[in-house]
């Protein structure tokens, strides 16, 4: 890696528009070095996070989602992955996706926490943080406002478990998955109007690269629409770092209380958020939880380091302020 | 000055005119302002506040704008409000520098009210204006008085503004004024009415000046001043008659005169404010900054070549925003942007509240330095005052010590000694052991009162009452003296007069001849010395209770003089009554002994009669202070003679009380007259025709005289004895006297025909009227009068100081040189620097002067003549190379000027840390080096004045450097590196390393909220506590070890790498603070939030406890602090998350504190982060023990018990002493 490096010398950083050649290569070397983050990036992942997760970007052409790789709304993949014996519970199951920048500082002011706190005098007039995702092209007011919330993340899972060649549904629960006090206090829904949510969004349009209103987000349950939808609430909670996953929902129900079964397994994916163009990559992780949070293998292994490392100086310390201890006594007589 | 501002539309005016003329405003009363003779010229309202109410935001932001850091911030701040480069809220980000800003401005406020108070408080004084309508003398207020005005100011009041005196109450015309306000000496000086309005004895009346008066424009000097009055005739006049502001009018029941600077006095001129002096370590530190705005700008470069990472996407990721028309910004033109996003994100890696802290930090070490008992004067009540408040630390870095001699060196207590009449030499044998007795005596008590440890006297007190109990049967005061020695704590009558200096023992032989002989030159010697001086002969009694119940003088009681006075009296007494008893038996034989003059006879009972005055007159003190302190003690009233002399100079003092001891008693002395006793008891009246008064110039002061008997013009002069014609019969016993260390005088004497004097005379009344060269013109007319004088001659004992050679032993040991300029004879100089271990008798002195060069080795004497040469520009290098190859150097006979240009020289070709030391007047010398110390003592404050800091005695300077200089450079280098270490440590790295995971956006993981808390709230006390109260090493082990001193000399503990490692502490510190957390979180569902709490608080673990590791001594109040700052730090940051709901979008912190506190990760990730962050101080303390330096072995022994400890210390010290006397080794 360093021989392209010392080919950079700072002028020509300065200089890259104007000298296309060099600039080519720097392009070249950043996308090498890059890859190499990436690679230990994974490696990291698989290190620290003791889950099984599956890749479904769909890059690789032997992928089931390949197909659905180029962007087409609506498309449906599917992947097969097995368990070879009990995966314990209580099992959370996560979407990840990496490269993907939420922590991007203009990003990360591009909502408006008045309307999302259900003060409705922001809907028909947002703040202008949420620029250019604030109007629409014919002037309408876009609620909720703001890239954050143009960008959620749209994908969903079924997860069916082969019993005797027959395709069973393992439920989600997509309940409380978000931080209480986001869904008690601090995001709220506009009054309803005449008992209708969505009268109250009236004179407002959807976010472009939403499908369907904020109202209509859970058409399963009405208490989870509008800006107290949990999948939403989880999204705005925004990721600190680029690689990272969200909770999309936790396996507790019924049967699968204590885990899943050893078995083969079916996801169902409907593929719609498109992370090819800033080669970002997704994927789903099945993980158990104990007290402490999700399993972390650094913080033992750094503990146990440091812990040795501790001993070791103790005792060096020990006989030095052995050896100097007593040969001052000695002085002393 | 700021004042000078607000009036320079006056000053204006004024200065179109070459001198200031003005007449009464009396006629003009009632008139319009604009019909006023003098209302171009301000008034007396003084106004030393910086602001009003109306221009205090706007003045004071522009004040402080002009330091860079604010506009360095400011700057930033209005970046900010740039929205393409924004990283915070507009608004948020203008927090910091309202908070810093705001503190100054309240600080400011505070400071100028304190002056507005004191300002109103003065203006509101009382005072007398005369009024025409009234026709007398109206109460008014100070700043009524206006240029031109009548005022009348009686005794013990206050003077206004700088009068011209017309009358006073004294039928002399002589009015005293004591100036202790402005410059602190307490004797009293006398001003006398202009010539001409003498005679008007009667009533003053003011309508009837319709004179002219025309001086020169204001200026700032005290001693001088001139101009005339041009009524019929024109009259000259001089700084003689005029009253300044601020003085006290004494001894005279009123004074009147015509206001002729108001405002604009010599005393408000006068009034510097405390010097600003930058100190080494500031501007060393201005280096550091600068490095840090190239680590900035480094930083920010590495952000904006981020758009390489932009360029490798083919399309555009949808967590970009495209700009609100739909295009994206071009990379370039993002890449600017993303530079100055990232200064605004790292701007805090330029402290800005270093400044702040500094400043609070020095005020700080400024109050425990005053507050320092050891530097403490319980004798005189003098405190140790920082004048310059921001140079403590440098008091830590010096290399030079310049000294003066007299009063620094020196006490600065005159005692006669001996004297040379005419080539006879009388030695004074019986004076001599009265000071070894006394000296001796003073020694025990001081040992009581400095070391605690009580000694068995010197003198036991049977020995001591075997004298006074004889006498006492005559004295009847006397039986008391003794229980008053005990306890009595009295003011010293006169200014300078310690026993040692009041009373001489007359030496035998010179009594004889005084009887037998009919030689006049004895009584010209006595005469001399009683009346060629500036001497004011004080009585009024009410006058000196004003001044003793003053206890915060300059001269306030010393009680151990006085015990020793009391007691020395009491001895003295008997003696010399004993001896002037065989005087009077001898005179019996003799009908007419002494001849004085050409009519006088002895008159035996006018002798006695005098000595019985005498004797009242040395026990009156004692009175006094009996009925001021001591009531219990029984007394006989006050005499009735009671002689206070108020003296210039303590030389003056010590001749005026010699003269006394052999009966030349001066009794009063006015401007035209000087009355001296005889000791026959005849009084002579001398009619004073002119004085020439002393300059360092000239060296030498003369007053003319007409003898009242002969009608002759007589001259007497006295100076340096390179000040008056050499005469071979008498070098020979000066040089002798310069080798015993005393100080010499001579006098001289030259009768002036009538004609020669009345053509001179004319002459100097030119000289004195002039304005312009005036002073040229004084110095010739007195050069053309001072020749061909006859030499008389005296010497005088200027006494060491105590603990001079111990201090200067230290202050060695600690590395210093010490040099001692004086303009002392080279002889002289030279036993004073032997006897206070300046040179030491083992040490080769090379001595150069121009005749001889004789050579010797390491101490080096050099003479002023031949340091006038060395100080051109040729010999220079030579010079300094040669000096710095010198243990001691030692200039004699240095002019003031070549003091200040020797302190340049060294300063600016050796780059040292040069420290200035005097105790009198050579302001030149303290200005010129890097720290200049004034001693208030004795003589004149001039130098107190110019100086950074003023001790009282020259052994405090051990203490001040070596303990206060130490502590107070460690601390705050200590202090300043622990300051870049934290902001680079806290966010400026924390945030940059997040920019390796935000894309280099300029995101902060951190809530901007409580970034500006942690800087403001969690982490500013801390540091500033550990500045002010951290001391290394104890005062006892820094005084022991003075070589611990040498560690700050070349660095002030502050050096380069020092800084480098700090910066390098950091950037490891927060790798790890943040990449612990970071890799415990990668791959997880945390926000961004979420992750910079832990980083947030392990980043306060690791700066609270690094200081905890960093502070050496531990009070409650470090505790308090540390720990309260972790408490604030858990508290508001709980309170802010619970309360902050979306109070101030885009801010989001609301219940992430919680959430973090639930989660035993939290804590998991706290302690391993802080433990591993900390753990290169591991190697630290290895170090320490493997490898200790001097400070640490310090340290370690300072921390043993007692006996253990001295054990160490001698063992450390002969070790010392075995290492310097094999150097080869």
């Amino acid at each position: 890696m360093s021989k392209p490096l010392k080919k950079i010398s700072l002028t020509k950083l300065l200089h890259q528009n104007k000298n296309k050649w060099s600039f080519i290569k720097l392009r070249q070397f950043y996308q090498s070095l890059e890859k190499i983050l990436k690679e230990t990036c994974s490696y990291a992942e698989l290190c620290t996070n003791n889950g099984h997760w599956l890749d479904y970007t769909g890059t690789e052409m032997n992928s089931s989602c390949f197909s659905c790789s180029s962007v087409k709304p609506d498309c449906v993949c599917e992947l097969t992955f097995s368990f070879s014996q009990l995966f314990e519970g209580p099992v959370f199951f996560y979407y990840g996706l990496s490269n993907y920048y939420q922590n991007y500082r203009q990003y990360g002011v591009s909502k408006d926490a008045n309307q999302l706190s259900g003060d409705t005098t922001y809907f028909l007039s947002p703040q202008d943080t949420c620029s250019p995702y604030q109007y629409d092209s014919s002037g309408k007011p876009i609620v909720p406002c703001g890239s954050i919330a143009n960008s959620k993340f749209n994908d969903t899972f079924k997860l069916y478990l082969m019993v005797n060649g027959v395709k069973t549904l393992v439920p989600f629960d997509g309940k409380g998955i978000a931080w209480w006090t986001d869904y008690n206090v601090k995001y709220r829904n506009p009054a309803t109007v005449n008992g209708s949510l969505a009268k109250a969004f009236d004179g407002t349009v959807k976010p472009p690269n939403w499908p369907k209103p904020a109202y209509e987000l859970d058409p399963s349950d009405a208490a989870n629409n509008g800006f107290v939808n949990q999948d939403f609430l989880v999204w705005m909670r925004r990721a600190a770092l680029p690689n990272f996953r969200k909770l999309y929902g936790r396996i507790t129900g019924g049967d699968y209380s204590q885990g899943l079964p050893a078995g083969n397994y079916t996801l169902q994916i409907n593929y719609n958020y498109p992370v090819v163009n800033f080669k970002g990559t997704k994927k789903v992780i099945f993980s158990n939880v104990s007290w402490m949070g999700g399993k972390n293998e650094f913080l033992g292994l750094a503990y146990l380091v440091i812990g040795c490392l501790c001993v070791v100086m103790a005792i060096v310390m020990l006989i030095v302020y052995a050896k100097y201890k007593f040969s001052d006594d000695d002085d002393m007589q | 000055m700021t004042w000078r501002d607000l009036c320079s539309w006056t000053r204006r005016r004024d200065s179109s005119e070459s001198e200031r003329r003005l007449e009464s405003n009396l006629p003009y009363e009632g008139e319009k302002s604009k019909n006023q003779p003098n209302r171009h010229y301000a008034g007396n309202a003084i106004k030393t506040t910086k602001y009003t109410l109306w221009n205090f935001i706007p003045k004071n932001l522009i004040e402080q704008f002009r330091r860079v850091a604010n506009a360095y911030f400011l700057s930033i701040a209005i970046l900010n409000f740039v929205p393409s480069v924004n990283a915070f809220q507009p608004q948020v980000a203008l927090i910091p520098i309202c908070v810093i800003l705001s503190l100054t401005a309240i600080k400011d406020a505070w400071e100028d009210f304190r002056r507005y108070q004191s300002d109103r408080k003065l203006n509101r004084r009382p005072c007398l204006i005369y009024s025409r309508s009234q026709q007398s003398f109206m109460e008014r207020r100070w700043k009524d008085v206006k240029v031109g005005d009548f005022v009348r100011v009686l005794s013990n009041e206050i003077i206004p503004a700088d009068i011209l005196l017309l009358h006073t109450s004294d039928p002399n015309g002589v009015c005293h004024m004591e100036t202790a306000n402005l410059d602190g000496e307490t004797n009293l000086k006398q001003r006398r009415v202009v010539p001409g309005f003498c005679d008007t004895n009667s009533t003053f009346e003011p309508q009837n000046f319709n004179s002219i008066v025309v001086c020169e424009k204001p200026n700032d000097n005290l001693n001088h001043f001139s101009g005339f009055e041009k009524g019929n005739k024109k009259t000259g006049f001089g700084i003689e008659s005029l009253l300044l502001r601020g003085c006290t009018v004494r001894n005279t029941a009123d004074a009147s005169g015509i206001v002729v600077y108001a405002h604009e006095t010599k005393s408000m001129l006068n009034n510097n404010r405390p010097r600003n002096k930058r100190s080494k370590l500031e501007r060393k530190m201005n280096i550091e900054v600068f490095f840090c705005v190239l680590l900035l700008i480094f930083m920010c470069l590495i952000g904006a070549v981020h758009v390489i990472w932009l360029e490798s996407f083919s399309t555009i990721p949808m967590y970009f925003i495209p700009n609100s028309d739909g295009t994206y910004t071009s990379s370039a033109l993002s890449g600017v942007n993303m530079f100055f996003t990232m200064i605004i994100l790292l701007q805090v890696i330029i402290p800005i509240s270093l400044y702040l802290s500094i400043e609070l930090v020095k005020m700080g070490q400024v109050y425990f330095i005053t507050q320092d008992v050891d530097l403490y004067d319980e004798e005189r009540d003098i405190r140790m005052q920082c004048r310059a408040l921001n140079i403590t630390e440098d008091l830590g870095q010096i290399q030079y010590i310049f000294s003066d001699k007299t009063g620094t060196l020196t006490e600065n207590k005159m005692v006669f000694r001996r004297c040379t009449i005419m080539g006879t030499e009388y030695p004074h044998s019986e004076n001599a052991t009265r000071l070894a007795l006394l000296a001796g005596e003073t020694d025990a008590d001081e040992e009581v009162i400095y070391q605690q440890n009580r000694r068995p006297p010197l003198f036991s007190l049977e020995e001591a009452q075997d004298g006074p109990a004889r006498a006492s049967a005559r004295l009847p005061g006397n039986s008391s003296l003794h229980r008053s020695r005990v306890t009595a704590g009295a003011s010293s009558c006169m200014a300078f007069s310690s026993p040692m200096e009041t009373e001489v023992v007359p030496d035998e032989t010179l009594l004889h001849l005084m009887e037998n002989e009919e030689d006049k030159s004895y009584l010209d010697f006595f005469l001399a010395m009683a009346i060629c001086n500036t001497v004011v002969v004080s009585t009024d009694t009410a006058r000196r209770q004003g001044v003793t119940g003053r206890r915060n003088s300059a001269l306030s009681s010393n009680p151990l003089e006085c015990m020793e006075g009391l007691f020395s009296r009491a001895t003295c007494c008997k003696r010399l009554r004993k001896s002037l008893e065989k005087l009077t038996c001898r005179r019996d034989s003799h009908a007419e002994p002494f001849d004085m003059g050409q009519t006088s006879f002895y008159d035996v009972s006018a002798f006695t009669n005098s000595v019985e005055g005498f004797d009242e007159d040395e026990n009156a003190p004692g009175h006094r202070s009996n009925v001021n302190r001591r009531p219990r003690t029984g007394s006989s009233p006050a005499a009735p003679l009671e002689v206070c002399y108020e003296a210039e100079s303590p030389d003056e003092a010590a001749l005026v009380h010699a003269a006394k001891a052999y009966g030349f008693t001066l009794l009063e002395r006015t401007p035209d007259h000087v009355t001296v006793r005889l000791p026959h008891g005849k009084e002579l009246k001398f009619k004073v025709l002119d004085v020439l008064n002393f300059d360092p110039v000239r060296r030498r002061m003369s007053i003319i005289v007409r003898h009242p008997r002969t009608r002759e013009i007589i001259m007497y002069t006295k100076g340096a004895d390179s000040g008056i014609m050499e005469a071979a019969e008498t070098q020979g016993d000066l040089d002798m006297y310069a080798r015993d260390g005393l100080r010499t005088l001579c006098f001289a004497k030259k009768v002036v025909n009538e004609q020669t004097y009345s053509a001179w005379s004319i002459r100097r009344q030119e000289a004195l009227a002039a304005i312009s060269r005036k002073k040229e013109l004084l110095m010739d007319t007195a050069a053309d009068m001072e020749n061909n004088l006859t030499l008389l001659a005296t010497g005088i004992e200027d006494r060491l100081q105590e603990n001079v050679p111990e201090t200067i032993r230290a202050l060695r040991e600690a590395g210093i040189q010490v040099w001692v300029l004086t303009g002392d004879k080279l002889e002289t100089a030279v036993n004073i620097a032997y006897s206070c271990m300046l040179l030491d008798h083992r040490d080769l002195v090379f001595t150069f002067n121009t005749e001889s060069k004789r050579e010797f080795s390491i101490g080096l004497v050099i003479d002023g003549r031949t340091l006038s040469l060395l100080l051109d520009d040729d010999l220079q290098t030579q010079f300094v190379e040669l000096c710095s190859h010198c243990r001691s150097v030692l200039c004699c006979r240095a002019t003031p000027l070549q003091k200040s240009r020797v302190v340049t020289l060294m300063r600016h070709r050796l780059k040292v840390m040069t420290l200035a030391i005097d105790g009198a007047n050579d302001v030149n010398m303290i200005q010129a080096a890097d720290v200049g110390v004034g001693i208030s003592g004795q003589e004149g404050m001039q130098a107190v004045m110019a100086s950074d800091f003023s001790i009282s005695r020259f052994k405090h300077l051990k203490k001040l450097l070596l303990v206060h200089g130490h502590w107070c450079s460690t601390r705050l280098a200590n202090m300043i590196v622990y300051f870049f270490y934290k902001n680079v440590q806290a966010y400026v790295n924390l945030l940059f390393w997040y920019q390796l995971f935000c894309g280099f956006t300029g995101t902060a993981m951190i809530d901007y909220w409580f970034m500006i808390f942690f800087n403001l709230l969690f982490t500013s006390a801390p540091p500033i506590m550990f500045g002010i109260m951290d001391r290394e090493i104890s005062a006892f082990m820094l005084l022991q070890l003075p070589q611990l001193y040498k560690r700050g000399q070349q660095t002030g503990g502050y050096r380069r790498s020092t800084f480098w490692i700090g910066i390098l502490d950091a950037f490891y510190q927060s790798f790890i603070c943040f990449f612990i957390p970071y890799w415990a979180y990668e791959g997880s569902d945390v926000d961004i939030f979420t992750l910079g709490i832990p980083m947030n608080t392990v980043s306060l673990f690791t700066i609270i406890l690094h200081l905890a590791i960093e502070i050496k001594s531990w009070t409650v109040v470090h505790w308090v602090i540390m720990v309260g700052s972790v408490l604030v730090y858990f508290i508001v940051s709980l309170a802010f998350s619970a309360l902050c709901i979306s109070c101030n979008p885009p801010s989001d912190p609301y219940w992430l504190m919680q959430q973090q506190m639930a989660d035993p990760i939290f804590y998991l990730i706290c302690i391993l982060t802080t433990v591993v962050a900390l753990l290169p101080y591991f190697l630290h303390a290895l170090r320490g023990t493997l490898m200790p330096s001097d400070h640490l072995k310090a340290r370690q022994i300072d921390q043993l018990p007692p006996h253990r400890r001295d054990q160490f210390l001698r063992e450390w010290r002969n070790l010392q002493e075995l290492c310097a006397s094999f150097p080869s080794v």
